[in-house]
């Protein structure tokens, strides 16, 4: 046991830490490694979820996964990776949602929801704002908001526009605009 | 080193040529472009025979054979070796090869060994196309082919072939990096001949270049133009346009920026296509509630010579009927990018009856891989990959799909298949029912998982695959595996080219009995595996017939390694450490090594030390 006697402190007296009195720990590792495993313990990156963080709290922690095993090429592994974040069920499908004239945003699961009028009912009761109805011909004309959304393309699309299966595929995130912003969207 | 020593080393070199047929027609050697040979030998006729007869030389070994006989013979192969494949690209050197083979019009060479895809090795560890391409420029101006697999190649590259190989027509990357779409783009711009431009699973970085705009306008000779590996977006008008000047289109396979409306012009422009990889498979713009969708049946339909389907890539199979028309002649279908049930995969494979190559993932589970056994009865080739690529993932497939697909494809020869549960008696089945299996390549993903049935290791299933299917070359083991296992692949695997081991085996036994046992090993690579110094020694009959050996997180040192090197000196014995390692210390990390007529490369980054 080494104490550390330079600056006449004996730092070990007083460490702080889990374990009997009495009790020591070996300084370092002294039983010779002749299967060394650095590169292939625990990756730091690429091969876990990279995808969305949020849901990972409440999913059980991942094992630890060894380098390079599965023998699957990365590029492999990010195709899937990014389909299987898209795909419902088990991984959440979580979306930013701005505001026009809120200060902050939100973030909701679009899996939580089956369809647009349970959707739009619950971003109406999370900001307390009316969105009212969806029309093919007039969008949200009318209303006081319109929800938007921007699509893989990056382009900002109406809500409700599309069957709420490929609206849940393709939204990466949801802007409510002002009525009078949106009066364009709406029309032919 | 002078030609004749080079000649009468024992082992093999580890350049492996050959002919190339369509050559027949200028066996004199006066085709265009090409230097007159200058004869100072007596018997000049007899060699213009030896030369006539020797262009109808195609495989590579029977070149190398004929190379031995004698002085005459060894001249007047390399004269009329046209294609010339080094499979180390560290083996031999740029100058040697070119001084030898005066008139190659094809190169193809392999740099990385495999397991690099898997990230087990530093980036930036070698295999620079770039001394390769300086070299063929200047000693080959008519090259046309150039294929290159796991190398580096950059945007200078490509512009040294597209700028001073003024026939180049064909270059095939296969799991290439270093290079981007500005590279690609002077590339295409300065190659006037090209007909091939494949690049598979590599690497291409966005520099935001339009490189398909690059290409010259006018009508074109392209034949083949596979991108599907190429992650950024493209000009899409300008791609139509090329496809709409290339009446000899045959080979187009689109990344996933395509979308199926864009597909569909495509396929109207270009029915003869006999290879399509058709990218996303989805719409881009969401079409509106009323909008008429183009009719994809109608341009599948159009499409009589389409053999082999790919892509997929993002797929709404809502679309999938539109490949109906096609699947009566299809050889080869690729869903491997496709997340399909069962149901989703049956009508379309059950219209497959001439199916030869079929890749997937797992999603189709063991109940897909029912459906595939009932009908493809032609089926060669299966692939088998996890949506899931973690070890303790979700299994849809297990012993029950591959028992299936025994009994169903009989005539199998290659199979990869992943998977979270495997029987001994499912592979026994295999072993027996699909004889003719050339490749078997298993991956129980869980490390060391027994036979779930049993309780036993899976020893009894892989060797039943060495003992039965006779023409085996290739190999890879997983699932718990003890030395018993590599008793039998020592024993029956008599034919065993290349074989993969990860965390199997309990000893150095294991590893003696592969070495002592496969007379034709030429690529042996092993991660995680307790094989040390003593197995390596019992290979050192072996090594210089071998290309090479990789060993990572095995239980080597230092010293044990030195002693091959020591013992011999043809061999390149690299320990290379993970990057942030400063030190060798007692164990080896990565042991790579390979037989070389060059002696240590002079391009080593700080992460190898060559002992």
């Amino acid at each position: 046991m080494e104490v550390n006697y330079e600056n006449g402190l004996n730092l070990k007296a007083t460490e702080l830490r889990l374990g009997l009195p009495g009790s020591d720990e070996p300084e370092g590792q002294t039983t010779p490694r002749p299967n060394k495993r650095t590169s292939s313990e625990i990756s730091s990156s690429g091969l876990t979820d990279d995808g969305n963080d949020d849901h990972q709290a409440s999913a059980p922690p991942a094992k630890a996964q060894v380098v390079g095993w599965p023998p699957i090429r990365s590029y492999r592994k990010n195709c899937i990776q990014a389909k299987k974040n898209e795909v419902e069920g088990g991984t959440g499908r979580y979306v930013k949602v701005s505001v026009d004239g809120a200060a902050y945003l939100r973030k909701i699961d679009l899996h939580v929801y089956g369809s647009y009028p349970e959707l739009l009912e619950a971003l109406e009761k999370m900001f307390k704002l009316t969105i009212g109805a969806y029309s093919e011909r007039e969008g949200y004309n009318g209303s006081e908001y319109a929800p938007t959304y921007e699509d893989k393309d990056g382009d900002w699309m109406l809500v409700g526009d599309v069957p709420w299966e490929m609206f849940i595929s393709s939204c990466k995130r949801l802007r409510i605009m002002k009525g009078s912003e949106a009066r364009g969207l709406g029309c032919v | 080193m002078s030609e004749d020593d080079e000649r009468q080393q024992s082992p093999p070199s580890d350049l492996e040529f050959v002919s190339n047929k369509a050559r027949n027609c200028n066996a004199t050697g006066s085709g265009s472009g090409h230097p007159e040979f200058q004869s100072a030998y007596p018997d000049q006729v007899l060699e213009n025979v030896l030369e006539n007869v020797l262009h109808f030389l195609t495989s590579k070994r029977d070149r190398n054979a004929a190379s031995l006989v004698c002085k005459s013979w060894y001249r007047v192969e390399a004269l009329t070796r046209s294609e010339l494949f080094i499979g180390n690209c560290y083996a031999v050197s740029p100058a040697r090869a070119t001084a030898r083979f005066t008139r190659v019009r094809a190169l193809q060479l392999k740099g990385k060994p495999r397991f690099a895809d898997f990230n087990l090795m530093p980036p930036d560890w070698g295999a620079h196309f770039n001394p390769w391409a300086l070299a063929m420029a200047k000693a080959y101006p008519w090259l046309e082919k150039v294929h290159l697999k796991r190398m580096t190649v950059t945007d200078d590259d490509l512009a040294t072939l597209a700028e001073l190989l003024l026939g180049f027509k064909e270059l095939v990357l296969v799991c290439c990096d270093g290079f981007g779409t500005s590279g690609l783009a002077i590339f295409v711009n300065k190659c006037r001949q090209l007909k091939v431009l494949d690049l598979i699973e590599s690497e291409v970085s966005d520099d935001e270049t339009d490189w398909i705009s690059c290409f010259p306008e006018g009508e074109s000779q392209l034949e083949s133009l596979i991108f599907d590996c190429v992650e950024c977006h493209i000009n899409f008008e300008a791609l139509e346009r090329l496809v709409a000047n290339s009446p000899s289109l045959k080979k187009l396979r689109l990344n996933r920026y395509v979308s199926i409306g864009q597909l569909y012009r495509l396929m109207i422009r270009a029915p003869q296509l006999t290879h399509l990889g058709t990218g996303s498979f989805s719409p881009s713009e969401i079409a509106g509630q009323g909008d008429q969708e183009p009719d994809y049946v109608n341009a599948f339909a159009a499409c009589k010579s389409l053999v082999c389907l790919s892509g997929f890539r993002e797929i709404i199979p809502d679309y999938l009927p539109a490949i109906y028309p096609v699947c009566a002649n299809l050889t080869s279908l690729n869903f491997s990018y496709a997340n399909i049930t069962a149901e989703q995969l049956k009508p379309i494979i059950s219209k497959c009856h001439k199916l030869q190559v079929f890749w997937v993932l797992d999603s189709i589970c063991d109940e897909g891989l029912q459906a595939v056994a009932a009908t493809c009865k032609e089926l060669r080739e299966l692939r088998v990959f996890p949506v899931d690529p973690r070890e303790d993932g979700d299994g849809p497939v297990s012993e029950v799909g591959l028992q299936a697909i025994s009994e169903g494809c009989r005539k199998l020869q290659s199979i990869l298949y992943f998977c979270q549960r495997m029987t001994n008696a499912a592979v026994i089945a295999m072993s027996k029912n699909c004889p003719d299996l050339v490749v078997f390549r298993l991956c129980i993903m869980g490390r060391h998982r027994a036979d779930p049935v049993t309780g036993e290791p899976m020893d009894d299933g892989f060797g039943a695959i060495v003992m039965n299917c006779k023409k085996l070359t290739r190999l890879a083991v997983s699932g718990l595996l003890t030395d018993k296992a590599f008793d039998y692949i020592g024993q029956h695997g008599k034919l065993v080219r290349t074989l993969s081991v990860a965390f199997a085996g309990d000893s150095d036994m294991g590893l003696k009995y592969v070495l002592e046992g496969c007379p034709q090993l030429q690529k042996l690579e092993i991660r995680d595996s307790p094989f040390g110094d003593a197995a390596l020694r019992s290979g050192l009959h072996h090594y210089y017939n071998m290309r090479f050996l990789w060993m990572s997180s095995c239980r080597l040192t230092p010293n044990g390694c030195q002693e091959i090197a020591r013992a011999m000196p043809r061999l390149v014995v690299e320990v290379i450490r993970s990057a942030d390692e400063e030190e060798m210390d007692d164990a080896v990390e990565i042991l790579y090594m390979y037989r070389s007529l060059e002696g240590p490369r002079t391009d080593l980054p700080k992460f190898v030390t060559i002992l």
